[in-house]
């Protein structure tokens, strides 16, 4: 990528500017245009924003495929800092990688935009909600398109910033509320992360020797950096360098991982995710499951040339998305609410994503995540669907033979369902095979055979993940309908179903993008994105795995699959079978001990209620308590002193220093009873507070510094 | 010669704005101190002028002298019973007052002492507002549009806040 | 002695200390605003005495614009004040007396 030709053109700073001027336009005037006008208009543009930078993207996408010459566009708005050796431009580049992700986001987001104009028609907050919508769109674009850590790192904010708007969207509900900051709060625990992870990559870039660098190595532009990585000496200095006795560059990754751990809700910051769930269910879709939830994926793949240098920081990578992957997958066993089922289900699939990059197969964890985006925002808009069918109810207890009264929704949702389980053909077929085959035959995690095991786990979570998903499929659109019988559920309007088929047919055909080649045909997805992970080829290293040993591993997830399939419909279809009910009320103690603990999420939420909040807590009350009790005495010790030597002073002295004796205790008297009251409220002792700090630090910096 | 006399004018101004700034300080009476700001703002044009900064200095009398000052007056007639000197300007905590000032003055006067600053060629005094205009209009355009928006804006909140809220009937002359 | 730069740094040190002195003894809200505009008038001492005494060619104008700024924006201050004064007097008991003024504390 480092070699080759930049087409330089501003266009391309349209792609993401277009969503933020349909957001400035219905978030400063939507109110009076829904009000004076109508809803059309709101929508209208809004959509037709997104729907342009779909076309731009797709102009770019064509661009780059149809020209091998051209590696990248590039545009240069302005320059946004200039600080010493940093220079940091407001710059946009669009790489293969960059476009697929562009084409997904733009896709998906149209999409998604106009299902919502279905799905939030009575909504009082319209405006406000497509002025967010198309926010997102804005922010997720200048992740994706940023061509240096600074402008990622506004977009990373921005997304989060939207997910937060969008979870408390209906504000009034103070539990939504408070889903809203807990994600905002888990975030910036990850964001804390990618922070230090760029302090300290730029640090080391900055310390390494000079010289032969031709762009210099004080810079947080993406090529630049992999440029400068080529450069074997560059390289082998930068990956010498230590920290604590920890190689840097394995603290960089790391530290960098934590950030995408979570932005992508994988353990232990993926708590977020479902309670992220109480935004509406289109916000969902495009938010937590096909665009910003990916963002994390999407930064590895982008800094593959740094962590392909660090065998720890995959084997960190993979080993966590793997846990990750499992772990979600277990408590999706038990869930009731249908978009819970579908949270877990998306954490667990972003643990596969991980799994693909951590294992150095970068292309196939951008596979599964483009395919994962068609499934699984297709999954969500069929529950947005079943949603509003049996009237804003989520429990699946309550749902039941749906497939009668919503044939189009039933069909949409199958058809997904096929794929996120790995039905062969299927497009998550594909994506989530090639991980799980590369998985197998990696020999870049710390010990050679560390793959295997990885592979072991993730075949595991995609049974798993099989058979919940059949679970809520069965739930759902079979057996008799157990709501509110009252009234009938039924199909929703044209737009909706429109857009829920359109997606369902892309998550059955998609994956052909990406066939492996022992099918005899060429890999398009993967031979598109090699040349973007041209550069860390060097260091990545697999197995040579025989024709034999991918049929096989391939044959067994599709068994697995089958099975996880099999058993859903035995437990689960038509309501028939007894078991799930004996379940619920099993008197085994083992049993009833595991149910309950995966029925709670294994009690995470809780863990981290009594440790993390706990501390926090317990920390505020101790500065208070300090506060109250030491601080206070401590002034109130101050004045008393300050008191007792004025009246020591006063009484003790003669006539002739009185004056100047008594001004002095006054003084200290008078500075004892404002420390009591620091708090006056008069104009007078702040400034006279601030003077006197201003004097020590005047006087201080004059004789320390001088 | 010219250096004689340039001290004497210097030495007087700065005796006339020290002078009258202290009265202001200090002073009891507040009326009295608004016409001794007069002094202080007077002799502070002159040194302007004495320091080659005409356009400075005329300013310093428009508006300071001028505006500023008549507004101050305005004030102190309208809001303060003058009549009863007494109470019109007290004082408080005069001693910390003192005191820091006493150090604060201490301090800068330290520096201006002590300190080793750059100190360029001579120039001859010379027009300046032509150059003036030149950079307000070049150089310093941002700040001064952002001035003038402040201004407006600040001038808006003024009126605002001066505007009498309408309050029920009998509770105001 | 030819007055240097040590001497306007000198009256302004004085101007500055006694608006100290001023916003920190006054009990009336018009004397505090007298003692803000001495200060404001020290500040402007010494910016045109070190463009006139450190200045090159290039940047002995950007403190006169310097002092120009804060004068304006004195004049403007002061406009606001004399308004809170005059909203003060009539709210808190015709007294302008900065040590009645606590409500900002709650």
């Amino acid at each position: 990528m480092a070699h080759g030709m930049y087409y330089n053109s501003l266009y391309l700073a349209l792609i993401p500017l277009l969503p933020l001027l349909g957001a400035i336009i219905n978030g400063l005037s939507g109110a009076a245009i829904q009000a004076r006008l109508d809803k059309s208009v709101i929508h209208v543009t809004a959509v037709a924003t997104v729907v342009l930078s779909f076309v731009l993207s797709s102009i770019g996408f064509a661009k780059l495929a149809l020209d091998p010459s051209v590696t990248a566009i590039h545009a240069h708005a302005w320059t946004f800092l200039a600080i010493g050796r940093l220079t940091v431009d407001a710059a946009f580049i669009m790489d293969r990688l960059s476009a697929v992700m562009c084409l997904v986001v733009t896709f998906v987001g149209s999409l998604i935009h106009i299902y919502s104009i279905g799905y939030m028609k009575n909504d009082p907050g319209y405006w406000r909600f497509f002025a967010y919508l198309n926010l997102f769109m804005f922010s997720m674009l200048v992740l994706v398109l940023g061509d240096n850590f600074l402008i990622m790192f506004m977009g990373w904010e921005g997304v989060g910033l939207c997910s937060y708007l969008l979870i408390g969207f209906w504000y009034k509900d103070i539990n939504n509320a408070r889903a809203g900051m807990k994600a905002f709060i888990v975030n910036r625990v990850g964001d804390f992360g990618f922070v230090i992870g760029i302090f300290l990559l730029f640090w080391t870039l900055a310390s390494l020797p000079s010289g032969s660098s031709p762009v210099g190595h004080a810079s947080l532009v993406f090529h630049e950096i992999e440029a400068t990585l080529m450069n074997p000496a560059i390289r082998q200095a930068f990956t010498g360098n230590t920290l604590f006795h920890i190689p840097a560059i394995t603290l960089i990754c790391i530290a960098l991982f934590v950030g995408a751990m979570g932005k992508s809700a994988q353990i232990p910051l993926y708590v977020w995710l479902p309670d992220a769930m109480a935004g509406p269910t289109p916000v969902s879709a495009l938010i937590h499951a096909a665009t910003m939830v990916t963002a994390g994926v999407y930064m590895v793949a982008r800094l593959h040339f740094l962590f392909s240098l660090s065998s720890a920081a995959m084997t960190w990578v993979a080993i966590f998305g793997a846990v990750t992957a499992i772990f979600a997958a277990v408590i999706g066993f038990f869930q009731h609410d249908i978009k819970k089922v579908l949270a877990y289900s998306t954490i667990s699939q972003l643990g596969f994503m991980f799994i693909g990059v951590g294992v150095g197969a970068y292309s196939a964890g951008i596979f599964h995540l483009v395919t994962h985006a068609f499934f699984k925002s297709c999954l969500f808009l069929c529950a947005g669907s079943v949603i509003m069918g049996c009237r804003h109810e989520q429990d699946m207890r309550k749902m039941g033979g749906l497939s009668i009264f919503m044939p189009r929704t039933n069909l949409a949702y199958l058809m997904a369902c096929f794929a996120v389980s790995g039905f062969p053909f299927f497009s998550g077929f594909f994506s989530k095979d090639e991980i799980l085959y590369q998985a197998f035959i990696t020999r870049n995690m710390l010990y050679p055979r560390l793959g295997i095991f990885i592979w072991g786990i993730a075949v595991l979570a995609a049974f798993g993940t099989a058979y919940y998903m059949f679970r809520s499929y069965f739930m759902i659109f079979t057996g008799p309908y157990q709501g509110d019988q009252s009234h009938i559920p039924e199909e929703q309007s044209q737009t909706i179903t429109f857009v829920i088929l359109l997606l369902a047919f892309f998550s059955a055909v998609a994956g052909f993008l990406g066939m492996p080649e022992i099918f005899g045909v060429p890999n398009l997805f993967q031979d598109f994105l090699n040349p973007v992970f041209e550069s860390s080829k060097p260091y990545l290293h697999f197995a040579h795995g025989s024709l034999s040993l991918e049929w096989l591993l391939m044959g067994m997830s599709v068994i697995l699959a089958l099975a996880g399939a099999f058993i859903a419909s035995r437990l689960y279809k038509d309501a028939v079978h007894p078991l799930p009910e004996k379940l619920l009320f099993l008197e085994n103690k083992i049993i009833r001990l595991a149910y309950d603990l995966i029925y709670h999420k294994f009690y995470i939420d809780e863990l981290y209620q009594r440790t993390a909040v706990r501390l926090v807590m317990t920390l505020k009350n101790i500065s208070n308590w300090t506060d109250q009790h030491i601080i206070d005495a401590l002034v109130n010790f101050a004045a008393l002193i300050g008191k007792l030597m004025g009246n020591a002073a006063g009484t003790a002295d003669a006539k002739g220093v009185d004056g100047i004796v008594n001004a002095a205790a006054d003084m200290v008297f008078t500075a004892g009873s404002g420390l009591v009251k620091i708090q006056t409220g008069r104009l007078r002792h702040y400034l006279g507070v601030a003077l006197a700090g201003g004097g020590i630090l005047v006087i201080g910096n004059y004789i320390f510094f001088t | 010669m010219n250096n004689i006399i340039y001290s004497v004018i210097f030495y007087v101004l700065a005796a006339m704005v020290i002078g009258s700034a202290g009265y202001v300080a200090i002073s009891k009476n507040i009326v009295r101190c608004a016409f001794a700001l007069v002094y202080t703002f007077l002799g502070v044009a002159g040194l302007f002028v004495l320091l080659s900064a005409d356009f400075i200095a005329a300013t310093q009398v428009l508006i300071y002298v001028g505006g500023t000052l008549v507004l101050i007056l305005f004030a102190v007639m309208l809001s303060s019973r003058i009549s009863e000197i007494r109470i019109s300007n007290q004082s408080v905590g005069r001693v910390p007052g003192f005191f820091i000032t006493i150090c604060f003055g201490a301090i800068l006067i330290y520096v201006a002492v002590s300190g080793q600053w750059p100190v360029t060629e001579k120039v001859d005094f010379s027009p300046t507002t032509a150059s003036i205009g030149n950079a307000l209009l070049g150089k310093w355009l941002l700040p001064f549009e952002v001035v003038s928006i402040l201004i407006l804006s600040g001038l808006m909140g003024a009126v605002v806040i001066a505007r009498r809220k309408r309050m029920p009937k009998g509770d105001e002359k | 002695m030819t007055p240097g730069l040590p001497h306007f740094l000198i009256v302004g040190a004085f101007l500055f200390a006694f608006g100290i002195l001023c916003v920190m003894t006054r009990r009336n809200a018009v004397g505090v605003l007298m003692g803000v505009e001495l200060i404001l008038n020290s500040a402007n001492i010494n910016f045109i005495a070190f463009a006139h005494f450190s200045g090159t060619a290039q940047t002995r104008i950007d403190g006169h614009v310097f002092a120009l700024f804060c004068i304006v924006l004195a004049a403007l201050e002061c406009a606001v004040a004399l308004a809170i004064v005059m909203a003060i007097y009539r709210n808190f008991n015709k007294l302008i007396d900065m040590e009645e003024l606590t409500t900002l504390r709650e």
